[in-house]
């Protein structure tokens, strides 16, 4: 395993918006068909880390590096072209475009000759109709309904199928589980599965532990923009990864404290309590 | 089927345009062959819809301007003053309009993407500074508020003719604009990413959408737009006047909001504006036809413009929820 060369490596990588540093030396390796997790609190640099193998950042220092080849994306298409896709939180679909047009928007497919290409709409609608149905959304079969007029999960899903239609290599799926039902967010869990069976190397960041460990073959731990924990499947236990994950705090002193506050608020739990439950 | 034209934009301008006819016909006793053949609303319209295409692509693209109020004088009053005032050939002067056009749309475009300040603003601004540039510039170059100037028999033709009952030419120029608008827009792949980039900037910056470069080029196209329109108009009349196009600025945005294009961006259509500008023209030229006191016309342009926004909201979210009831009633 480890003689192989990783699909995608990050080597020493720093990236500060000004003075603002927001990652510090981050090394990391993804092989083909393997899920790396990445862990962290809020404003841990995740989505940060991302946009930077995305191209929508560059590196302050460091390299990045596609099949052991340094790479330098200066836009998003570099990245794309290079078959690394991503879902970015919050991002990915157009709620008034049709599903067809939002899962092409900017590459896509034409026929006819210039200057009078016009856009393959039959062609657009039909992939990606059935990119959605191939991962199980089948109630999708009209390419010109509005992506607005779909449920959160569903737009999550044509985000995730677009991404995985056009990441030959790379997919980088950012919290595609938060907002999601229970049922929602299995189905995007098999969805990286069978990404990974399909032989990508996929970077998921979630915040939810039970994901994680469902669909993770590697875990790295950022903290601050450092990164605090990189370990493989089945080194660490459940509880280990959840300490990690609230920034180095153990789950059960905090557990402790709020019983602690319980005893002598009457039986009512903090108010955070019913937050940090989940 | 039904869920379909729903879906289209165009579908709340062709309902008002159908309502204002009915109203003007049923209550203004407005004979409907002596308006279908009569000019002064379509010139009205093409006047109006070449700047209200472009002015709606930067809408759908998430970005406004109103320095085309200022661009119209600009372009007749620089055609008039090269050409007329000068003497020079009538090409310099419509190099000049292009290259101020241009010029106008590169600064509202670069303004708009360097800094965080709206669009709105910004083309205000260079609205009024705009003005200022028309207004000092004809004082200090020709003296007169108003520039006389002979156009060239071709470009007479080309641009400033009357054929038939009076209609200009401009209304060519207007048709042919808006089947190549149409196209760029409806199918070809740029605009796909107009729509993206008012959808989600930050999604379509992420797609690879070269998001500021287009967003350049769109200022461009209004701002160019506009000047041809006003270079148009000062060769139709043999003059221009200094004015402050602050008439214009209502109209054009009336007929893109009557059109069915969202104000904040992502959605609208080419076919929807051309009919929110005929509607406009028409209340606007067509109270002429009826016994109805023109100065009633802008209380029926308020209302017309509140009931076809109010149409193309709802409308819009019959749009949302149309592919799931087409689905129940298509059990195969
Ligand atoms: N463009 C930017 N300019 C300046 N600071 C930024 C920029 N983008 C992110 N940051 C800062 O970097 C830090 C990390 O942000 P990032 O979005 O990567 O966090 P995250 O780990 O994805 O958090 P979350 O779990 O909440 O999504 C934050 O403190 C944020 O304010
Ligand atoms: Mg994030």
């Amino acid at each position: 395993m480890s003689n192989q060369t990783p699909v995608i490596e990050l080597r020493n990588v720093d990236k500060s918006f000004g003075p603002i540093d927001v990652l510090h030396e981050i090394s990391l390796k993804v092989n083909a068909g393997e899920v790396l997790c990445l862990l962290g609190d809020n404003g841990a640099g995740k989505s940060t880390l991302i946009k930077t193998l995305a191209g929508v950042h560059s590196p302050t220092r460091g390299q990045i590096l596609l099949d052991g080849k340094p790479m330098r994306f200066s836009r998003p298409k570099d990245a794309q072209e290079k078959g690394i896709a991503t879902v970015h939180q919050f991002g990915g679909t157009f709620p008034l475009m049709t599903i067809g047009r939002s899962f092409f928007a900017g590459v896509e497919p034409t026929k006819g000759i210039w200057p009078f290409k016009v856009f393959d709409r039959s062609k657009a609608n039909q992939i990606a109709v059935k990119a959605v149905q191939d991962f199980g959304i089948t109630r999708i079969d009209d390419g010109d309904r509005l992506v607005g007029g779909l449920s959160g999960g569903e737009r999550q899903s044509l985000a995730i199928a677009r991404a995985v239609h056009f990441g030959a290599r790379v997919l980088i799926l950012d919290e595609p589980t938060a907002a999601l039902g229970v049922k929602q967010a299995a189905h995007v869990l098999r969805i990286v599965n069978e990404a990974k069976r399909r032989g990508l190397a996929v970077i998921f960041i979630t915040h939810q532990v039970m994901h994680a460990m469902a669909v993770g073959d590697h875990f790295a731990v950022l903290i601050r923009g450092a990164i605090a924990a990189d370990f493989r499947k089945g080194e660490k236990s459940r509880e280990e990864i959840t300490d990690l994950m609230a920034g180095g705090e153990t789950m059960s002193d905090l557990e402790a404290q709020i019983e602690g506050y319980m005893e002598t608020h009457d039986g009512h739990p903090p108010q955070v309590a019913s937050q940090s439950d989940a | 089927m039904i869920t379909s034209i729903f879906r289209r934009p165009a579908t709340a301008s062709i309902v008002s345009l159908a309502m204002i006819v009915a109203f003007y016909v049923f209550f203004g006793g407005v004979d409907l062959g002596r308006m279908a053949g009569a000019a002064s609303w379509l010139n009205f319209a093409a006047n109006l819809g070449i700047v209200a295409v472009p002015v709606g692509f930067l809408m759908i693209a998430g970005e406004i301007d109103i320095s085309f109020g200022a661009m119209i004088p600009a372009g007749s009053m620089a055609t008039a003053i090269i050409s007329g005032h000068y003497g020079l050939p009538i090409g310099y002067a419509m190099i000049a309009v292009l290259a101020m056009g241009l010029l106008m749309g590169l600064i509202n475009g670069i303004l708009t993407i360097r800094t965080t300040v709206p669009s709105l603003i910004v083309s205000l601004g260079t609205l009024v500074a705009m003005q200022g540039v028309i207004l000092a510039s004809s004082k200090v170059l020709t003296g007169k508020a108003s520039v006389a100037l002979t156009a060239p028999d071709w470009a007479k033709f080309a641009f400033g003719q009357l054929i038939g009952n009076g209609h200009q030419v401009i209304i060519i120029w207007w048709l042919v604009a808006t089947f190549v608008f149409w196209f760029v827009l409806h199918m070809s792949p740029w605009g796909n990413w107009i729509f993206a980039m008012g959808g989600d900037k930050q999604s379509a910056r992420n797609a690879g959408i070269p998001v500021n470069r287009l967003t350049i080029i769109l200022f461009m196209l209004s701002a160019t737009s506009a000047a041809f329109v006003g270079m148009c108009q000062a060769i139709l009349f043999n003059s221009a006047q200094v004015s402050g196009g602050i008439n214009i600025i209502f109209n054009v945005i009336v007929s893109v909001a009557v059109g069915g294009t969202l104000l904040t961006g992502g959605f609208g259509s080419v076919a929807g504006i051309f009919f929110g500008t005929i509607t406009f023209a028409i209340v606007n030229q067509g109270i002429y036809f009826t016994q109805i006191d023109r100065n009633w016309s802008s209380l029926i342009i308020g209302i017309m413009l509140l009931l076809a926004v109010g149409m193309n909201e709802s409308f819009r979210s019959l749009a949302f929820s149309a592919g799931g009831r087409k689905k129940k009633t298509k059990p195969s």
